[in-house]
């Protein structure tokens, strides 16, 4: 149970619960999260998630690291209570050629053929260990042992929005086109970021999703209809 | 019925900011906000605002900005030169670090920005825009924030929360602010055990410069090289501005407002809060080197600081007309002759 806290300035340290990314580690860091946004201590700006820190932003006017760092340490002595548990997103993913550019490649490198690797992908559910690099971005694992690949070697300069991509133990949907190095296996018709809907980006970390094939008649029909605001989030919550 | 500043001449990357959208960075949002807080709060004092009310930040050139309102006030801090081109009268020069009335048809030309990387433009009561998740910060790479996430284009029209400049007398700033100088102080870590005790030395000690890919989301800096222990690479974690990560080339990048939430290279240090104006400010070919403090000591400069810029805010004052004795200013320096003089006496003060 060693915590360790490491320093980001004079607004911010670390509350690092181990070096590795599995789901234990994470849900210490979902819980201290949890515990602190139910209770902020005075001074508290945001607590930051990720795979297995919490970043600890605070007013460094208003409070200080020594006050900040004992109400952490307090919230981590509390009594334990286990964070509610995620949402579950259906995603649908287009596995057509077109639309997923290294999934011949990579299927190669593996031993595989195309077909199994999506059908592998869309076998599991995935945990969203955090959300990064781009607004909406979520980090998910973990991917079947039989996919874990290292990123691409030539990261590319444009990765399209909405692209479905693998990378190590871990897959995402690029919610924006940016440059980026995974592995582009498919696409997605939902946008991950939608800034019409009152909560714009649609995964938070903790939450579950499940990738679901379909069609490219399916993959256009919902494109269409979210690109012209008729496509409703909330379908994708499995019941 | 709402006046409005419209933008006719654009400028080349004017964006709307205010000090951060925070309490959505777990959703991967970044912070961005103003590069230089301390510019935009002293510009929103100047023309009666909150100091975290939303203003233009303005880089390299400024935009032209036409006022269609009966009356607006304005006031700029940082180093652009401004022009206000009234009806039948020659181009004028402004002032900045004072507030201004402008009237209905006058045209603001915001000129170069010249010095440092970023200056500040405030309007009296602010801009009437819709916060985006809370915040008017502008985050161009993901076009989030007012006017669809984009700096400046011809045409906007900035619609003004005032109908008209408020009452009462110009004001200025005593003197410009002092940002201090010498290195950059760090604090330490949060990975600094991922790099040799060399290159921590080095890091300390080395002058760096910025290089050409500098924006708002940070600045590479090229200067020696800072060796890992082992991999460069780290399990993603949480950043903040001011966070100088190391990739595996060994050239540092500070990080500045639109960093990313979350990164995967060890971070050998991070700069005081105190001194993120400063960092804000820096453009391509400057030069920089780097002090460590602990974080007890960051505390006590950036309470310091505070105490300094509450200083300066104290100090704003009407302004003095030229060759003439103006009553109403005098009656205003007589009520705040109390804090002229903490001002005066408060060189003990300094921001660093």
């Amino acid at each position: 149970m060693q915590v360790r806290f490491t320093s980001a300035g004079d607004t911010a340290f670390n509350v690092e619960f181990g070096e590795t990314i599995d789901r234990a580690t994470n849900a210490r860091v979902m819980d201290l999260h949890a515990r602190l946004k139910a209770a902020p201590p005075p001074g508290l700006v945001e607590t930051v998630p990720t795979f297995r820190s919490l970043l600890v932003v605070y007013d460094p006017v208003s409070t200080g690291r020594r006050e900040m760092q004992a109400a952490v340490e307090a919230a981590l002595a509390g009594s334990g209570t286990a964070p509610a548990e995620g949402r579950l997103w259906r995603l649908p993913v287009c596995y057509d050629p077109d639309l997923s550019p290294d999934l011949a490649e990579l299927a190669d490198q593996l031993g595989l053929s195309a077909e199994r690797v999506a059908a592998l992908h869309g076998s599991v559910e995935y945990f969203v260990y955090m959300l990064g690099f781009m607004p909406g971005f979520g980090y998910m694992g973990d991917l079947p042992a039989e996919l874990d690949r290292p990123r691409r070697t030539e990261p590319r300069v444009r990765v399209p929005a909405g692209s479905v991509a693998v990378a190590g133990r871990l897959t995402t949907v690029y919610p924006w086109e940016s440059p980026g190095g995974w592995h582009l296996i498919g696409r997605c018709p939902v946008p991950l970021y939608d800034g019409n809907r009152p909560d714009p980006v649609l995964l938070a970390a903790g939450d579950r999703v499940r990738f679901e094939a379909v069609d490219r008649a399916a993959f256009d029909g919902i494109a269409e209809a979210a690109s012209a605001g008729r496509f409703d989030s909330a379908s994708l919550r499995a019941a | 019925m709402t006046g409005f500043l419209t933008v006719v001449r654009p400028g080349l990357f004017a964006t709307v900011q205010d000090l951060g959208r925070f309490g959505f960075q777990e959703l991967g949002m970044p912070v961005a906000g103003a590069l230089d807080p301390v510019a935009l709060r002293l510009a929103n004092a100047l023309v009666g605002n909150p100091q975290g009310t939303a203003g233009l930040e303005i880089a390299l050139l400024g935009p032209a900005l036409r006022v269609d309102a009966p009356s607006v006030r304005i006031a700029a801090v940082g180093p652009m030169a401004l022009t206000l081109e009234r009806d039948g009268a020659a181009p004028q020069p402004l002032e900045s670090h004072r507030s201004h009335t402008l009237l209905s048809g006058d045209v603001l030309r915001l000129g170069a920005v010249e010095g440092a990387s970023v200056a500040c433009l405030a309007v009296a009561g602010g801009f009437a825009l819709a916060p985006v998740m809370g915040s008017l910060s502008t985050y161009v790479r993901a076009g989030i924030g007012p006017l669809g996430g984009r700096p400046l284009a011809e045409g906007d029209r900035l619609p003004l929360t005032l109908d008209a400049a408020p009452d009462g007398p110009d004001v200025e700033l005593p003197q410009p602010p002092d940002y201090g100088a010498g290195p950059l102080r760090v604090v330490p870590g949060p990975q600094e055990d991922r790099f040799t005790a060399t290159a921590l030395e080095t890091f300390l000690s080395a002058t760096y410069h910025v290089g050409s890919q500098a924006d708002r989301m940070g600045l590479r800096l090229e200067g020696p090289a800072l060796e890992h222990r082992g991999s460069a690479d780290i399990p993603s974690d949480g950043l903040v501005t001011g966070s100088i990560q190391v990739p595996g080339n060994g050239q540092p990048i500070l990080l500045l407002n639109d960093h990313q939430t979350a990164g995967g290279y060890a971070k050998i240090a991070t700069v005081i809060s105190a001194d993120l104006a400063r960092a804000g400010r820096l453009r391509p070919g400057d030069s920089l080197s780097f002090q460590a403090v602990t974080v007890e000591e960051a505390e006590a400069i950036r309470r310091r600081q505070e105490q300094a810029i509450a200083g300066w805010l104290r100090a704003i004052r009407p302004v003095r007309p030229a060759g003439g004795i103006d009553l109403e200013a005098l009656y205003g320096e007589n009520l705040i002759s109390g804090t002229v003089d903490i001002v005066n006496g408060g060189s003990d003060l300094p921001l660093l």
